[in-house]
């Protein structure tokens, strides 16, 4: 199935959704790797709140390359998505703790965050990795820029404007299936085979 | 007289930009195939947007990946090529120029200090580089950047030396496994036997720049190439993971000697953008580009 969702997504609207289904976003997306998703949770922890409203839209894993225009405005040039594992110790708790309905990466997540995805309704969108133009594509405005002299080009959190954002291969979604754990598994259990074999 | 020192400069700073935004034309082919012998659509649309993608690079000359990785140079110094200790300014700032120009992701992260902004470290070592010295004239220049992401699914194992050849074969297995659909694959492995617990992995990494399908020239290296491509697809693990199409393009190993109680194996994994671009200079300035 292919499914069409506009930001804020309705979180019943995600529990039609299943794994290997198609999703494409329009709305609002927000970047964010290891050190945003580390600083954010931080300054809640302090009882302060992030420059962004996480609910209701899309976290993109992404590390961006981006460039000013001669106006002065920030234009995409590449945006494909970075390896979601790495953010798999802090998803469940930035879920739980800021409600996104989308998280858009590659590679695929983990257990807990796959847990945190079905109690706090969430789903987890697998765009093509590496493939940072077809993504760029789809960007329609650099919306705002929060913590870049900070945290750098591709750690910061660059606010998106997007059309049609994909194809996003469900691979986590809001009844506990994950779909890439179920590869890893084949894989491990091929991986077992082949060595009894050697 | 042409200033040696800005040609080395100027042709980095383009080997650079091709590396972001051109693959070698096998590995573009590969990729290609991949995609035609696919029978599953998972996998298949992965494949097809890869492909797509590197189209879009190249006609608009733009990164291919927004991870346009950690630079290193392949540096081979003829013993007459006028410059030594000059290359290494040149390489550095063609490599400041082209995160500019290209533009290029700023990759370089000092622990202390963040995001160097130019790719270059405050505390030396990055750009890498790798230097050899050989007859002739000319310096060779080969760029490889590499990318976080497979970077990070690299692997290095002291083996017992009694496991031989079968341990070394286990230990890709495992890695290229635990790689899984981590790091945007169908993955292109280079390994690295022997030589010490730094030198194997400098060899893996080596063994990535060799074309796609050429094998070693010894037949032993090569039959031991072949037989591993041949089990990593066996792994399943498909286009990006998702258990569809080609996990493993091809595979690639050097050897050296090893220490008689030791067993180095390195393995460098490469995601599907596989990238490096070469040129030689002679002692006048001319450039010759590699094939590319």
């Amino acid at each position: 199935m292919e499914y069409h969702l506009t930001t804020p997504i309705p979180p019943e609207k995600l529990k039609e959704i299943k794994i290997g289904d198609i999703v494409y976003v329009s709305g609002t997306v927000v970047t964010a790797r290891d050190e945003a998703h580390l600083k954010a949770l931080e300054l809640h922890k302090e009882g302060k709140k992030p420059p962004v409203d996480f609910e209701g839209i899309g976290l993109f894993h992404c590390g961006p390359v981006m460039k000013k225009n001669e106006e002065g405005e920030w234009i995409v040039v590449a945006a494909g998505p970075t390896t979601s594992a790495r953010m798999e110790i802090f998803q469940d708790e930035f879920i739980k703790t800021f409600h996104p309905r989308i998280i858009i990466g590659k590679g695929g997540m983990g257990e807990r965050t796959a847990k945190a995805c079905q109690e706090e309704t969430c789903i987890y969108g697998y765009f093509t990795g590496g493939a940072a133009l077809l993504a760029a594509d789809r960007i329609k405005k650099v919306i705002d820029v929060f913590w870049f002299d900070e945290l750098g080009m591709p750690e910061c959190l660059w606010l998106f404007d997007v059309e049609n954002f994909g194809p996003l291969t469900v691979t986590i979604d809001t009844h506990g299936g994950n779909l890439t754990d179920e590869s890893k598994k084949n894989i491990q259990a091929n991986k077992k085979k082949i060595l009894e074999e050697l | 007289m042409l200033d040696i020192a800005q040609v080395i400069e100027d042709t980095a700073a383009d080997l650079l930009k091709i590396t972001a935004t051109k693959l070698p034309s096998a590995l573009k082919e590969a990729l290609l195939k991949g995609e035609r012998e696919t029978v599953g659509a998972l996998g298949k649309s992965q494949l097809k947007a890869i492909n797509e993608n590197i189209k879009l690079a190249e006609t608009h000359s733009k990164p291919m990946c927004q991870d346009t990785g950690l630079v290193s140079f392949f540096v081979k110094v003829g013993d007459k090529f006028p410059l030594r200790s000059e290359i290494k300014t040149a390489l550095i700032k063609a490599t400041k120029r082209a995160t500019q120009n290209v533009p290029l992701r700023p990759n370089a992260v000092d622990m202390f200090k963040g995001n160097t902004k130019n790719n270059v470290g405050i505390r030396g070592s990055v750009p890498w580089f790798y230097f050899d010295l050989v007859e002739g004239d000319q310096l060779e220049i080969i760029a490889m950047p590499k990318g976080g992401g497979s970077s990070n699914v690299g692997k290095m194992k002291m083996i017992p030396p009694g496991k031989g050849i079968k341990g070394v074969k286990e230990f890709v297995i495992e890695a290229v496994a635990a790689a899984g659909p981590l790091a945007c694959p169908p993955y292109t492995v280079g390994v690295g036997v022997g030589g010490g617990e730094d030198m194997c992995m400098n060899l893996a990494k080596k063994a990535l720049l060799r074309p796609l399908y050429r094998y070693h020239e010894d037949e032993k290296i090569a039959s031991l190439e072949k037989e591993l491509l041949e089990i990593l697809n066996k792994l399943e693990i498909g286009a990006m993971g998702l258990g569809e199409g080609p996990s493993v393009i091809d595979v690639h190993m050097e050897f050296a000697a090893r220490h008689p109680a030791s067993l180095p194996v390195g393995v460098v994994i490469s995601c599907w953008a596989l990238r490096h671009a070469g040129a030689t200079i002679d002692k006048e300035g001319n450039v010759v580009w590699h094939p590319h």
